[in-house]
């Protein structure tokens, strides 16, 4: 607008300075707005995207909800909750406009909630979403500049800080009938890490087994990921390497010990490598923007996963897989930039 | 059914139903017109007409004796009435002669027609079509006599129709390639006896079906050997190099031009004028304008005077309605925002597109989500947040390496960005202070 009124104004100026200008003849009926090209826009907006996701996780949600009841109900509630608060709260301490109806500190919220065990208690995951949103993302300025994925720092911090609490587990069929406090049990992981008892399939794929609230169905989290691909929300390069290097490198293990590694199928089913390839590593924030970028940072996920699941002191390596990959995405920025149309590089 | 095309690029919504089934409507001659001196890319124009000369329709106005470079016509029969500065399309005020009509009579200065094309040399072909001043139309109005001159070292083995017309809005192409056929193929094969290639295709997107029929019912009654193909219909798949890679499969190196991978594309436009200048020898003095869009009362393509304001033009397509707030020149995507309506139709003027805020939204941008949607889009390849970030910090040498010289500010990335930052108008920026930069080191 202010262009149209210097416009108007240097108009004047010429019409009188000069004879002949037909600048006089302009009269402005209705004033015409003034913007620099492309004047059409994609349909798509951050909003969109990020509420998306939130829908993706909603099979996985349901799941939770499913196997453990009120528990998961309360756990995620608290956790969104005290992330979307965090998040306008900081806003206005930063003196920012509010950034909670983007979705994306529903989003930290909700994957905090799913990431942890049933029995776990409210007032850790309320800790653990502060922590998420404070330090995961605001601090680095809001979405967008956070290096981690907020979701993931806020679980690796409550596990750093309640180690106990954070792998104590709750199985499915005891706690619908005897409450989520009643006998602890061990994940699919765990009691093949250290019972060596391999869990079957089906209860993997349905999520009749012992883990955190989101993580136990691997057929909810297929659906909803596959919806982001399919909407192209998610890069399908994450996931596919991802998936494929654990199958292949877990694979190659297992070829060569089978009684003392797991096989690749129980790898790919089970802990919270699902939710973990469809959901966190495909963060947009955190993992690399360059095609080639994707491939390399999903096989990066697979391998670190893989040692620390048969190697580290840690039955579970999905977090940590993904964060220090999560740490070296600028590099790998930096690294494979795509070749140039008709570039030929020597 | 699968068409050919080229990798990445977006698919905006068209908006062709406005007017792709309008038939092109001849305007009425226009009271006044003003020529700017340059229309092309290369050397300006001199004026060789006085203030108060009588000029003809077609008479030539300006020129110059420069190689890249493309005399102008005089586009009615009237009265110069000044040669000074005026406000232009791309913004600025630049040199045009403004002429007035005298009576209503059109009378043409016509060149003699060049009836047997086919027996014709070459040389007297290329310099009809410079001395016609024919220039490419599809946009970038860059002469067409110097496309057709290739250095002897580039041989040149096919030659492409480029019919996609692949911007939202704009059906002038589409409308010429249902109702100018037999004009357009005939200026084809000029084209072709020029560069004296036998290999000819014809490129149109997808989403114009009865435009494909209508060139390959006539290509075989005409006898021609030229492929024509159906394309996807994809943004910027008009684009040189991507037309060139959809149809050939040839890639054109970086940095260079469509004769280093021994081919030359000219618009639809472009070959309709070459055969009315060798067959009618009339000189490039009008042109079809698509007027279009939510804020024109009646759409319509019309034949234009080359000069005539936008207004005149907007008044006969029945005015701006009141919901209209901006018009652009050229399409919606590379298209350019107008402040003011007594700007001349020039020889790129492709569209004049009038549109409501409904349409056009303004937005904020909000911060980069890394989500790769404009790496996605970007037909060359090319990291568009990444230029934009810099050029906006001004670190001009590190975009350079990352190939910011190479957009072809097709604006892909812009429309794809979910944060709608202005990706592409910060890469404009960025290759302007990179330019700047280059000329001062040589300087």
């Amino acid at each position: 607008m202010a262009a149209e009124k210097q416009d108007r104004k240097k108009n004047k100026a010429k019409s009188a300075e000069k004879k002949g200008d037909r600048s006089k003849l302009i009269e402005v009926e209705q004033p015409l707005i003034l913007s620099s090209s492309p004047h059409e826009y994609t349909t798509d907006s951050v909003p969109r995207i990020m509420w998306s996701v939130v829908g993706a996780l909603m099979p996985a949600t349901i799941m939770a909800v499913y196997y453990f009841r009120w528990a998961a109900v309360a756990m995620i509630i608290a956790c969104t909750a005290a992330a979307v608060a965090t998040e306008a709260i900081l806003n206005r301490l930063k003196g920012d406009s509010l950034t909670v109806k983007d979705g994306s500190a529903a989003i930290t919220g909700l994957l905090l909630a799913l990431t942890l065990p049933p029995g776990f208690s409210i007032s850790g995951g309320i800790i653990g979403s502060v922590f998420a949103i404070a330090l995961g993302k605001q601090i680095f300025g809001g979405l967008g500049f956070n290096i981690f994925n907020p979701a993931l720092l806020g679980r690796a911090f409550l596990q750093a800080s309640f180690p106990v609490a954070i792998t104590t587990w709750t199985n499915p069929s005891t706690a619908k009938f005897a409450g989520i406090d009643a006998v602890s049990a061990a994940t699919p992981l765990g009691q093949f890490k250290f019972e060596h008892i391999l869990t079957n399939y089906g209860d993997l794929l349905t999520g009749n087994i012992g883990g955190s609230l989101g993580e136990t169905s691997a057929i909810a989290l297929l659906i909803g990921g596959l919806y982001l691909l399919i909407k192209k929300y998610a890069d399908w390069r994450i996931p596919l390497s991802f998936l494929g290097s654990v199958f292949i490198f877990g694979g190659i293990f297992w070829l060569f010990a089978p009684d003392k590694y797991p096989d690749p199928i129980f790898q790919l089913l089970s802990g919270g490598l699902m939710l973990g390839a469809f959901f966190m590593a495909t963060d947009m924030v955190t993992s690399p923007i360059t095609p080639k970028g994707s491939w390399i940072f999903g096989i990066g996920c697979g391998v670190i996963l893989v040692i620390i699941r048969l190697f580290g002191g840690l039955p579970e390596g999905v977090m940590y897989s993904i964060l220090l990959m999560n740490a070296v995405t600028p590099l790998i920025n930096r690294y494979t930039r795509p070749k140039f149309f008709g570039e030929v590089r020597a | 059914m699968k068409f050919p095309t080229f990798k990445k690029g977006v698919h905006p919504k068209d908006y062709k139903e406005f007017t792709n089934t309008k038939q092109i409507e001849f305007m009425p001659l226009p009271d006044e017109v003003f020529i700017p001196l340059q229309q092309h890319i290369g050397a300006p124009c001199e004026p060789v007409v006085d203030r108060r000369d009588e000029v003809k329709t077609g008479q030539i106005i300006a020129t110059s004796d420069k190689f890249v470079s493309s005399p102008i016509h005089s586009s009615i029969t009237g009265k110069v009435k000044a040669i000074g500065t005026f406000r232009h399309p791309m913004g600025s005020k630049v040199p045009m002669i403004h002429i007035k009509r005298t009576g209503d009579e059109d009378e043409w200065e016509t060149m003699e027609p060049i009836t047997d094309w086919q027996a014709a040399s070459v040389e007297e072909l290329r310099q009809r079509i410079h001395d016609a001043g024919i220039v490419g139309l599809g946009g970038a109005a860059f002469p067409t006599h110097v496309k057709l001159s290739p250095p002897d070292e580039k041989p040149i083995d096919s030659f492409i129709l480029n019919g996609c017309e692949c911007e939202p809005y704009l059906t002038a192409d589409h409308r010429a390639m249902v109702e100018r056929t037999e004009t357009i193929l005939t200026g084809m094969s000029i084209i072709m006896k020029v560069l004296g290639v036998k290999n000819g295709y014809v490129g149109i997107e997808d989403n114009k079906p009865d435009a494909i029929e209508q060139m390959q019912k006539q290509t075989s009654e005409l006898n021609l050997d030229f492929d024509v193909l159906a394309l996807e219909t994809k943004y910027p798949q008009g684009a040189e190099k991507m037309l060139i890679d959809s149809v050939l499969s040839r890639k054109v190196p970086t940095g260079g031009l469509p004769m280093d991978v021994g081919v030359v594309v000219h618009n639809v436009g472009t070959a309709m004028a070459v055969a009315e200048a060798i067959l009618e020898g009339k000189p490039l003095v009008q042109r079809i304008v698509t007027v279009t869009g939510e804020g024109i009362s009646e759409p319509k393509n019309v034949v234009a005077r080359i000069g005539s304001t936008f207004r005149n033009i907007l008044d006969y397509c029945g005015g701006l309605n009141e919901k209209a707030t901006q018009v652009f020149m050229g399409g919606p995507m590379m298209g350019i925002a107008q402040s003011d309506l007594e700007v001349p139709v020039i020889k790129a003027t492709s569209g004049i597109i009038c549109e409501t805020s409904k349409r056009v939204m303004q937005f904020d941008s909000t911060p980069c989500i890394r989500c790769g949607a404009c790496i996605d889009a970007c037909p060359m390849n090319l990291l568009p947040t990444r230029l934009a970030r810099l050029s906006e910090m001004k670190k001009i040498d590190e975009a350079a390496d990352l190939g910011i010289q190479n957009c072809i500010e097709c604006g892909s990335c812009a429309f794809a960005c979910p944060s709608h930052i202005p990706l592409v108008q910060w890469i404009r920026v960025g290759k302007f202070r990179l330019s700047e930069q280059r000329s001062k080191q040589a300087a």
